[in-house]
């Protein structure tokens, strides 16, 4: 069944969009990730304009997370606090996100931007988580000792120390905010959430407990990606609802397959799995901009132009 | 003798309506309305009409006929990769001012033998006519080059079509051709025009307007999105919170 988006202006197949957006539900649903990171480049790959793609994978986000923290809500794993502090960061870093797409439209850099993007973030990630999990499979099997490291770094030389009761943290707010402006920002330029950047960062930058980290990225990764839909639909008009609708529905059906899955297999061997997933996408891209294109010319108009 | 006076009197009438040897073209269309909807999958129509003429055809060149339908002219920036430290990325850009967001062209035969060059360029007829030129300031020496590949990606996509041959003309005097307006059709007032020619010269020509709209609730979103985006904006933002939510209460309900 053929579906017309309003304001790609393109007919997709809606049993494709459904399938996809319940593809990455389960996935999203078994690592506890947004899914926008693999979303995203689905899209472009089926042909939705860069633009559409991303400011639409936004309000997916929105949906995708909001499930998750009621249920982070009710077991009290949410520092507020500290998710308001992120959340400064993130609304400005969103704006500045969605200005710079608005610019790099002018002079036909997007694409580049949210490729290369995709390519560095991807890359890091995947590697790093890799390279932990494997090394979190080869100890389970060799039990010994861990060395407890304490952090004094940067974090708590800064100025403007607040205390964060739930994460148990006397930190300045600079960092926070720092991380959160990050973040924001490669919410609106890639259309992610950031979780799969937001977490790491979280842990090893901030020094937060691991059990209200994954609640907290999530209370502020739902207004980021709530705020970044808002901009991009009032700037750019690239918000298609009928896209949007189509994803959510298939990704949320999917999500609850996903932790039913994910519930079977052991931790170390979802991260492997997620990692590869993370190092595919982000080699698929990066192959693109290497190899030489099978077509080097490419065509823009200006989107929903009133005739 | 009444009848032959009847018929004389009759054709005295057709000549003094049309000049001596004129002939005349009468065209329809089977619609001049493309609603695109949600389940909008692409349409065809189908343009016929008839010769209409007063005298038997002149023998000296066969008639031909020349049909195209345009889509409303959108400026298209086209942009070409070229490899810089490695990667591939845009550096070359050349703006048209005005191409058309669908074209095409069905002819009797080859366009080059139906349609003289000066007809070509007076009518803006072939594909290559039919957009408008960029204008010339800071522009790549290869310009013609950015315009050969907007025709050949669009004709990948079947937004601009070329048929030779499409047109089918029976005894000299009825034709029709059908056009295929593909499902990534963009909404605006599109024209239709017919030519007849004959030795390359345009003898008769007829335009027609087909009214392309977005209907139902692509129109409504479609609009909604452009004049009232904080509305649409929050209205997507309550989808994907009631999505959420709901998925959540019925996780639960599932689980309970």
């Amino acid at each position: 069944m053929q579906i017309y988006l309003p304001i790609a202006e393109l007919s997709v197949n809606a049993f494709l969009l459904l399938g996809l957006g319940g593809i990455v539900g389960i996935l999203s649903g078994m690592f506890g990730v947004g899914g926008g990171f693999l979303l995203t480049p689905l899209l472009f790959f089926i042909g939705i304009p860069p633009a559409v793609a991303v400011a639409t994978q936004a309000s997916h986000v929105v949906a995708s997370s909001l499930s998750g923290l009621l249920a982070h809500l009710k077991r009290r794993n949410v520092d507020i606090r500290m998710g308001m502090v992120l959340l400064v960061g993130g609304l400005s870093g969103s704006g500045a996100g969605v200005w710079l797409i608005a610019a790099l439209r002018e002079i036909g850099q997007v694409d580049l931007l949210v490729t290369l993007s995709y390519v560095v973030l991807l890359g890091v990630t995947g590697g790093l988580m890799l390279w932990e999990s494997v090394l979190a499979l080869i100890r389970s099997r060799n039990p010994q000792t861990r060395p407890k490291r304490r952090r004094h770094g940067l974090v708590h030389a800064l100025p403007l120390k607040v205390r964060f009761r739930t994460s148990g943290l006397y930190i300045s707010v600079i960092p926070p905010v720092l991380v959160g402006f990050f973040v924001g920002m490669m919410a609106a330029v890639m259309g992610v959430g950031g979780g799969f950047i937001m977490i790491p960062a979280m842990i090893y930058i901030l020094g937060m407990p691991t059990k209200v980290v994954v609640g907290t990225s999530l209370l502020q990764i739902i207004f980021v990606a709530g705020f970044t839909t808002l901009l991009h639909a009032t700037t750019n008009y690239t918000v298609d609802i009928m896209l949007a609708f189509l994803l959510i529905l298939g990704g949320v059906i999917g999500a609850q397959v996903g932790t039913r899955l994910a519930l079977r297999l052991r931790p170390e061997q979802l991260r492997i799995m997620l990692a590869l997933l993370v190092l595919l996408v982000g080699g698929k891209l990066g192959l693109d901009l290497v190899l030489p294109p099978d077509e080097i010319y490419s065509a823009t108009t200006p989107l929903g132009v009133p005739s | 003798m009444i009848r032959a006076r009847h018929i004389v009197l009759a054709l005295g009438l057709w000549l003094a309506a049309l000049p001596a040897g004129a002939e005349e073209l009468v065209a329809g269309l089977s619609q001049n309305y493309v609603g695109i909807n949600a389940s909008f999958d692409g349409s065809e129509i189908l343009i016929f009409g008839a010769v209409r003429r007063d005298s038997p055809p002149p023998d000296a060149a066969p008639l031909e006929v020349v049909i195209t339908v345009s889509g409303p002219l959108v400026p298209v920036t086209v942009r070409r990769k070229e490899r810089r430290f490695g990667i591939w990325v845009n550096t070359d850009a050349v703006v048209l001012p005005g191409a058309p967001s669908f074209y095409a062209v069905s002819t009797t035969g080859p366009l080059a033998e139906v349609l003289s060059p000066t007809a070509d360029i007076g009518h803006r007829i072939g594909l290559s006519q039919a957009i408008r030129p960029a204008s010339a300031e800071n522009l790549p020496e290869d310009t013609p080059a950015f315009t050969e590949a907007l025709i050949r990606l669009r004709a990948q996509d079947m937004l601009y079509q070329v048929d030779e041959g499409g047109v089918i003309l029976d005894r000299d005097t009825l034709f029709r051709t059908s056009i295929r307006l593909p499902a990534n059709l963009t909404e605006g007032r599109y024209s239709a025009r017919i030519f007849l020619t004959r030795d390359g010269a345009i003898i008769d020509q007829h335009e027609t307007a087909i009214d392309v709209r977005k209907v139902g609730l692509e129109r409504f979103l479609f609009t909604l999105a452009h004049e009232q985006p904080l509305v649409y904006a929050l209205l997507s933002l309550a989808i994907a919170m009631l999505a959420g939510w709901g998925a959540s209460v019925a996780f639960r309900y599932i689980r309970a």
